[in-house]
């Protein structure tokens, strides 16, 4: 296939996989912020959430304070972010516009629908809370039924496997960021820095992953530091986690370079990551410094994203 | 200005054969049925994403041309009788455009006058003595028609560089059958969902001699900010060929190849949607990002088959239009089927000063323009813009020619206040390959839907009706 319609393709998932977490993080972060004061202490989780997002840079150029108005205002809306969630929408709907050919209609009609809401009820942003969360749903409800039409109806050829590797490339990045923010939380008690209020702080997390339920059906024990960045980092069962990220990206990566006769770098690298995960515990994560790893992790992650473009997007 | 031929009814109450069972339906469909139907259609053409982009309208970036559900529909008979004449039209176009850069028997023969053709911007020197395959030029014609009467086919212009506007024709038809099964099975309409097949056997049998048994055909976009590039992806789905832009394109060695996820991927044929001027920095604007450096020398290498080829413009430049005529006789030897409107050429001073004195009768356009830009429509003119044309003639006549106001057919349209006549105009897509020409019975119908208005152009509010063709 075509470079450029391959490039769209893993950019298209990329976006919508963005949107999706960015709604996520807002409505975690409005839950904990919803609570009393002394639940959460001191943190000011608007200014994490921007971290989360990896934007807090750009949005102290445009505004003084991280509340919840200019937070929700530049995540969800702002036209200045290139990353909120409405560019996302509009750079996903003209990624499809090129690829077209490539997309079933299923795809095209989740984004070009999507558009067409986003442009008529949602192009004066929300006014209120409840606005917001209708909002909120609106995106995660569009991710949802792009990746379903994605794997029902798309042929298991590259351009699918193109799709779901910009899946889960963007999918570890975001775990990895949340856990790059929430680090301290999840120290091993003895470490720990705050108090068991951080209670909410852990649901929080496992919520904007959408892996609270899924946490009690892995360990069944009250939520556990530890335990959540088990989750997070190693247990392959949770689709969010780094190793599952990983898992499906070498897979992706083996049946493009078998159907293409050919391997290269890009799986090097990523079986490379892979193997990390698979031969590591969270005793030895902990020892070495969970900060560091992750770090280390992003860093890796996004140097696969540029092997992957090397190899095969231009 | 005379009487509209409706194509409906006959003066006197009658209604033609075609409509006949037309009209019983829609006595027996209530106005509401109507009206719901045609909102479902915009529903439907605003969901696939079939819209078209307006040059210089910063409101709405992305418009639907509207969609009118009433079909037009042309007898068997009438159709045999446009298809034969549109085959002689575009053999005589080819032909024409061998012999302009080749021999040009048709300048010595002084048939057509020199400057016309030398002086001309579209014409392409880089095109003298090149070969292309089978000595097809125009492998897909639009060639628009007009009625005044029963009995003749007028052509009002013949595109003969990137027509647009066949999937229209094909996603109009789509979406009636899927509005009005009944309808359709009241009548047998011939299908056009053929064209697809058509299209690629002819750009498949144009390939280049160097191509491989099976050769590679693409589509060569501008890119999404182009009007037309709904069109350019829907063709490329159709024909299951890869939808290029220039970037994806790259000449080694005088060959074209598309860069691809599996490395680089050689080229034969390429149905460009992308103007001359644009397509090959090296050789024409060096400002193009749209197009692909190089790609002329490969075109001269002969590697490539460029679909239409480069130059054509000179065939349906509307100054040469008024000759087209004679040149269908003195290529072909016979006299043409489809008529001209008749044409006064400004650059000739007896016609320039009856254009002058007859101004607010007549309908003056740019010899370079297209689109209905830059026009002027005498009787719906206001003095001011008629005087301030006359200006721009005097000072540059060579650029303008000018036709009486036709009388355009009209046809049932839906309009706010019930169905009403309103004009329309015709554009079937013809298609030359190595040994045969080829018309999908049907095309795009365009409709004036302001009333009295004959200026069909999607750009100027123009929109477009399902054409069908009774398979008698």
């Amino acid at each position: 296939m075509l470079s450029r319609t391959a490039e769209n393709l893993y950019w298209l998932a990329r976006y919508v996989e963005r949107a999706e977490y960015l709604a996520r993080t807002i409505d975690a972060t409005l839950r904990v912020t919803a609570l009393p004061a002394a639940y959460i202490g001191k943190t000011n989780e608007w200014d994490s959430a921007l971290l989360t997002a990896g934007v807090a840079a750009s949005f102290y150029q445009a505004y003084e304070e991280a509340n919840e108005h200019n937070v929700v205002e530049y995540l969800s809306f702002s036209p200045n972010n290139p990353s909120s969630i409405r560019n996302c929408i509009e750079a996903a709907r003209l990624n499809s516009r090129s690829v077209r050919t490539a997309l079933t209609s299923e795809m095209w009609d989740t984004i070009n629908s999507a558009w067409i809401e986003l442009q008529a009820v949602w192009s004066k942003g929300t006014s209120t809370r409840e606005d917001l969360a209708k909002f909120l749903r609106f995106v995660q409800e569009t991710s949802l039924r792009f990746d379903g039409s994605a794997y029902r109806t798309m042929l298991r050829n590259d351009a699918y496997w193109f799709s779901r590797m910009g899946v889960h490339l963007e999918r570890a990045d975001n775990t990895a960021r949340i856990l790059d923010v929430k680090y301290h939380v999840l120290l091993p008690e003895e470490e720990h820095v705050g108090g068991p209020l951080d209670f909410y702080q852990w649901s929080s997390i496992l919520r904007s992953v959408s892996a609270l339920t899924a946490y009690h059906w892995v360990y069944r024990e009250t939520l556990k530091p530890w335990l959540i960045a088990d989750l997070l980092i190693l247990n392959d069962t949770l689709p969010r986690s780094l190793a599952s990220c990983y898992g499906n990206l070498v897979r992706n990566l083996d049946q493009i370079g078998v159907a293409y006769g050919r391997q290269g770098p890009a799986q090097r690298h990523a079986r490379g990551i892979r193997n990390r995960l698979e031969h590591s515990n969270m005793n030895d994560i902990f020892q070495h410094g969970v900060h560091e790893f992750i770090q280390e992790f992003i860093s890796d992650n996004s140097r696969l994203g540029e092997i992957i473009t090397k190899q095969y997007l231009i | 200005m005379a009487v509209a031929f409706d194509e409906m009814n006959i003066p006197g109450g009658d209604l033609r054969p075609a409509y006949q069972e037309l009209a019983r339906w829609l006595k027996e469909t209530p106005p509401e049925a109507l009206e719901y139907r045609r909102q479902e259609a915009e529903l439907l053409f605003r969901r696939i994403g079939i819209t078209f982009a307006v040059y210089g309208d910063s409101e709405s970036t992305e418009r639907l041309i509207p969609f009118d559900v009433i079909p037009r529909i042309m007898s068997g008979n009438e159709w045999a009788r446009l298809e034969k004449g549109l085959k002689q039209r575009v053999r005589a176009l080819n032909m024409f455009l061998r012999d302009i850069y080749h021999g040009r028997d048709i300048l010595r023969a002084e048939i057509v006058p020199d400057d016309l053709i030398f002086q001309n911007p579209v014409f392409r020197p880089e095109m003298n003595g090149q070969q292309v395959p089978h000595d097809v030029y125009v492998h897909i014609a639009g060639i628009d028609i007009v009625r005044v009467d029963a009995e003749d086919f007028i052509v009002l212009e013949d595109n003969a560089r990137t027509p647009s506007g066949v999937s229209y024709m094909l996603e109009n038809r789509e979406i009636m059958m899927r509005l009005f099964p009944d309808l359709f099975a009241r009548h047998k309409v011939a299908p056009v969902e053929r064209y697809p097949d058509e299209l690629l056997s002819a750009l498949r049998s144009v390939a280049p001699q160097s191509a491989s048994g099976e050769p590679t055909v693409a589509l060569l976009t501008p890119g999404v900010y182009n009007s037309a590039y709904y069109e350019h992806s829907f063709l490329a789905d159709k024909l299951g060929i890869e939808l290029v832009e220039g970037r994806d394109l790259v000449v080694k060695n005088n060959e074209v190849f598309m860069r691809t996820t599996e490395g680089l991927k050689r080229v034969d044929v390429i149905y460009r949607r992308v103007d001359d001027d644009f397509l090959d920095p090296l050789t024409f604007r060096p400002d193009s990002v749209l197009g692909v450096p190089g790609l002329m020398s490969a075109y001269a290498a002969g590697n490539i088959t460029l679909a239409n080829a480069v130059g054509t413009g000179i065939a349906d430049d509307k100054a040469i239009y008024s000759y087209m005529p004679d040149i269908v006789k003195f290529y072909l030897g016979e006299e043409p089927i489809l008529k001209n409107v008749p044409t006064w050429r400004c650059r000739e001073p007896k016609d320039l000063a009856y254009v002058l004195d007859n101004l607010s009768e007549l309908v003056v356009k740019e010899v370079h323009g297209s689109g209905g830009y830059g026009m002027l429509i005498g009787p719906a003119a206001t003095k001011a813009t008629i005087e301030a044309f006359r200006d721009k003639l005097k000072r540059e006549p060579e650029g303008f020619i000018a036709q009486p106001t036709l009388a355009l057919s009209t046809c049932p349209t839906c309009t706010a206040s019930g169905l009403a006549p309103r004009h329309v105009d015709l554009r079937p897509f013809v298609l030359t390959g190595s040994k045969s020409t080829t018309i999908v019975p049907g095309g795009l119908t365009r409709v004036a839907l302001k009333e009295g208005s004959l200026v069909v152009n999607s750009s100027q509010g123009g929109g477009t009706k399902d054409t069908w063709i009774l398979d008698e």
